[in-house]
């Protein structure tokens, strides 16, 4: 393991939160991240406290938005540091890089984090057990600690962790090469379902969410934005809008510069003293827009041409043996073409932050995932630096890669300075819909050339797509390495001739990341082409796939002019194995019933595996079809993420992972007509409801001892491909577009 | 002016009557456990008890509340039952939702004490919970009712 080192640190306020005298606080850099006049004066981040009343603070550095992940990392310090977890307190960071990365985002919390949390607990507790040690005049190696406190079992004595920390404190950090990790055995939070920190608080409306953010003295805002991406204010009319009562102002914000990035799209604002009169006044406005170049964008037209594009010749990205000799040499060939549409994010909680600029400073509270951002976006907002921008980090009622792009914080920032008060800005939920960052759409054109026995000998896989990159700048409409990483130039199957395809795809709207990202068109493909492939050959699905599969290796994945993105992971660390991805597959079937399923009358079951975020997922869904209504009474889902430190919340991701894939496989669709997104609330942008959500989701959770891997997003890309298949088996119907809802009313 | 209770504190409102009671609870009395996520009837974010049943109160006019008794989550404090099952099953991600789910489970209880499936589907299904809590909510419900799972 690659540890850091920590140095204790003078009592000093963190946070919002003072030390007492005595404590024992320690502090680390995390590698790769502290300036280096950061290294100079070491302003290091905290990640644990302890005050001479044994009260333990634990920072948690990244967001929580429902994954746990707040509270699974201080779990970790804590059971290392054999704490008593009811005496632990978390504190939630704000942004600063001296953290690391805080952006809670492509499910790596744990992975990246979770041997610097393991490194604190064990230094505080061998510093604790030393300190005892001295105190008593006796060998440290026979000093444990225990559930808060320090034992010599020899004599019989004991001292809490409060009482040693003030002796532990004037100690040296020891070398952390000799640190003494707990064995899985002895644990007693991790994996133990130990409740998330604001459980009891999220079960009686407690919880401080973006929305219920508030500074003294401030006002709310409702912004109306171009309906069409880019646009820009011509002139408007606040006139009725300001005889709202407390309605206080109205005023414009800029249009944002290219490349967008993050910034405030631009529009105008209605400022009042409360949100409901925000929302009126808004309403009263009168806009003149200049739309710009995007006024043209059509996603019907648009979704024709991906398909055009995909049916031509495009960029390779990955390429093995001959494919186009493999189908001049076949017994039999198969083509087919799956779309997928734009989708928003909609968290249940819309974006919303609160910010005061006062003295050429930044202070805001916001739901956000990647409070760095905030600093970085607001600050290039502003004109002012990154350090001068403190930002609070409330709970998130939902993010799903929305909330980790501030636009909405900047917009506070920026109305804050124009009225000289502080400004919480709210989105509604039209206001979301309309104006996301969107999913890309994307169409993918698939061709295998078959043998005689019905197994592809060569396999041809074209995707386009509108780039994330757009938003940044990168108009060369190819997709990046990162999107082209996830389950497109890393196919698993040992096919003797095989080549993957990339083709260009201009953008008219904003695009984003969304949970799983290129994953979840790309899993769609690749699942339900492999579906028609095995009935094709009259062979069992799951049986199929495996032999597509071949025997358990480690692949070494090799793509064609850019290197394989495997989320920044050493192949080494974090390989292709095709023995995990098989034995997830084989645990759903055994699960699942698979070998003895029945079908008929509506009734089926589909099947669908894939590695994402450096998990392995097999999905097993079984459908009941009438007319365009599907029920889903069972979804069981296998997961192997390699080691889990909250099983509770691994689970609790896929029971959630499953229902964001259902609502996207069979509901939901964002549709654009003259450059303006047609949905604006959850009557038309449907999401998955009580009865629409699988009834059972049946966790499988794989115990392995391999590197942790991500768990917030990779369950959902294998369930849009389950279902699709499970209709196939019910009603012989293939559905080869998203949502999946409009092909069974066709 | 409009006379109304609000977790059994008598209080008077005097302004736009037509304003929704989600933003007098929310902005004005603070008491923001109940949440906005759609302000149309949609999503049951914002569901709080009027007179005992269970109201979506971006809809709900303050006009509309003369002589009326509103409560809401954070009167339950804690000590309900569907709260502890709430608890025992963990069923909030982001937690969001929750007050909403918990406001209309409490008011299928106080209705129909021992709910079918049936019943609990017909109760739940204008809740949204974009994190997919919805299988632990139906256990905490039966779980808190007693009824067998
Ligand atoms: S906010 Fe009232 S139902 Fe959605
Ligand atoms: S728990 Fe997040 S929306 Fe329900």
């Amino acid at each position: 393991m690659s540890r850091v080192s920590f140095r204790t640190l003078d009592r000093r306020t963190f946070l919002k939160y003072t030390f007492g005298t005595g404590a024992l606080i320690l502090g680390t850099h995390v590698p790769g991240w502290a300036s280096e006049a950061d290294k100079a004066t070491f302003h290091p981040s905290v990640f644990l406290g302890i005050e001479p009343d044994g009260e333990v603070i634990i920072v948690a550095h990244r967001s929580e938005m429902g994954t746990g992940s707040k509270s699974t990392l201080p779990m970790v310090v804590a059971e290392e540091l054999e704490a008593d977890w009811k005496r632990v307190r978390v504190e939630q960071a704000i942004g600063d890089e001296k953290y690391g990365s805080q952006n809670t985002d492509g499910s790596c919390s744990i992975r990246d984090f979770v041997e610097i949390m393991q490194s604190a607990g064990a230094t505080a507790r061998t510093m604790l057990e030393l300190a005892a040690a001295q105190k008593w005049n006796v060998s440290a190696s026979e000093c444990k600690a225990q559930n808060h406190e320090v034992v010599h079992a020899k004599s019989g004595q004991r001292a809490g962790f409060g009482e040693l920390a003030p002796l532990a404190a004037k100690l040296p950090a020891p070398d952390q090469a000799t640190l003494k990790f707990k064995s899985p055995g002895e644990y007693r939070y991790i994996n133990k379902n130990t409740p998330v920190v604001d459980q009891k608080d999220l079960c009686e409306g407690k919880g401080t969410f973006g929305y219920d953010a508030k500074m003294p003295d401030m006002l709310v805002a409702s912004i109306e934005h171009s309906p069409v991406y880019g646009g820009t204010v011509a002139s408007f009319d606040a006139t009725e809008a300001k005889k709202v009562p407390g309605v206080q102002h109205v005023v414009a914000i800029e249009r944002f510069k290219e490349p967008h990035n993050f910034q405030a799209l631009g529009g105008v604002a209605v400022l009042a003293d409360h949100t409901w009169a925000a929302m009126q006044g808004r309403k009263k406005l009168k806009v003149n827009w200049d739309s710009g170049s995007n006024a043209s964008y059509d996603s019907d037209r648009y979704r024709e041409q991906l398909v055009a594009t995909a049916k031509q010749p495009g960029k390779v990205v990955a390429n093995r043996g001959d494919v186009d000799a493999g189908f001049a040499a076949a017994a039999k060939t198969l083509e087919a073409v799956y779309t997928t549409p734009l989708l928003s994010h909609a968290p249940m909680e819309p974006p919303a932050a609160v910010a005061e600029f006062k003295d050429g400073k930044v202070v805001c509270h916001a739901a956000t995932q990647n409070p760095q951002a905030v600093q970085e976006t607001v600050a290039a907002a502003m004109g002012i630096e990154k350090k001068d921008v403190i930002c609070h980090v409330t709970l998130l009622g939902g993010g799903f890669g929305r909330k980790s792009k501030p636009d909405y914080v900047a917009e506070a920032a920026i109305l804050s300075k124009k009225v000289g008060r502080p400004v919480k800005v709210v989105w509604s939920r039209e206001d979301d819909i309309r104006t996301d960052f969107y999913h890309s759409p994307a169409g993918m054109y698939m061709k295998a050339g078959l043998d005689a026995a019905g197994k592809p000998t060569a396999w041809l896989q074209r995707s386009v797509f509108p780039s994330i990159g757009t938003t940044f700048g990168d108009q060369s409409g190819y997709g990046m390495e990162l999107e082209m990483g996830m389950g497109w130039n890393d196919l698993p199957y040992s096919i003797p001739n095989h080549r993957a395809e990339n083709g260009q795809a201009k953008n008219h709207i904003r695009i984003g990341w969304l949970r799983a990202v290129a994953n979840v068109y790309h899993a769609f493909a690749i699942h339900s082409f492999t579906d028609e492939l095995a009935h094709l050959a009259g062979k069992d699905p799951v049986d199929y796939v495996l032999g597509l599969l071949g025997p358990g290796q480690k692949l070494e994945i090799n793509p064609v002019g850019m290197k394989y993105w495997n989320h920044d992971q050493d192949q080494q660390k974090y390989p292709v194995d095709t023995g995990r991805l098989r034995n997830v597959i084989e645990t759903v079937a055994q699960k699942s019933g698979w070998a003895s399923r029945t079908k008929g009358n509506g009734h089926g079951w589909g099947f669908a595996a894939h590695r994402s975020f450096l998990t392995y997922v097999a999905i097993a869904t079984e459908v009941q079809v009438e007319r365009d209504r599907v029920r889903i009474p069972n979804m069981h889902i296998c997961v192997d993420a390699g080691q889990t430190f909250h099983e509770d919340r691994v689970h609790s991701q896929m029971e959630g992972a499953c229902v964001f894939g259902t609502s996207l496989a069979m509901l939901s669709e964002i549709s654009v007509k003259e450059g303006k997104v047609v949905q604006s609330n959850f009557h038309n942008y449907q999401v998955a409801r009580f009865t629409e959500a699988p009834m059972k989701v049946h966790v499988h959770l794989i115990k392995s001892d391999a590197p942790p891997a991500g768990v917030g997003e990779p369950g959902v890309p294998p369930v849009a491909p389950s279902i699709a298949n499970a209709i196939f088996a019910a009603t012989g119907k293939r559905l080869r577009d998203l949502p999946l809802r409009k092909g069974l009313r066709a | 002016m409009v006379q109304l209770k609000v977790n059994g504190v008598s209080r008077q409102f005097e302004g736009d009557n037509t304003m929704p009671l989600l933003w007098y609870l929310r902005d004005l009395l603070d008491l923001t456990g109940t949440k906005y996520g759609c302000g149309m009837g949609l999503c049951g974010s914002c569901t709080v008890h009027v007179d005992g049943k269970a109201v979506r109160s971006c809809l709900t006019t303050l006009g509309s509340l003369e002589g009326k008794s509103v409560v809401t989550i954070e009167a339950l404090n804690g000590e309900h039952p569907l709260q502890k099952a709430w608890m025992e099953c963990s069923v909030p991600q982001c937690g969001y939702c929750q007050s909403g789910q918990i406001m209309q489970a409490a008011a299928l209880l106080k209705d129909k004490p021992k709910p079918t499936d049936q019943d609990i589907d017909t109760a739940m299904q204008g809740n949204l919970c974009r994190c997919g809590t919805y299988q632990r909510i139906r256990q905490a419900i039966k779980q808190a009712a007693e009824v067998k799972a």
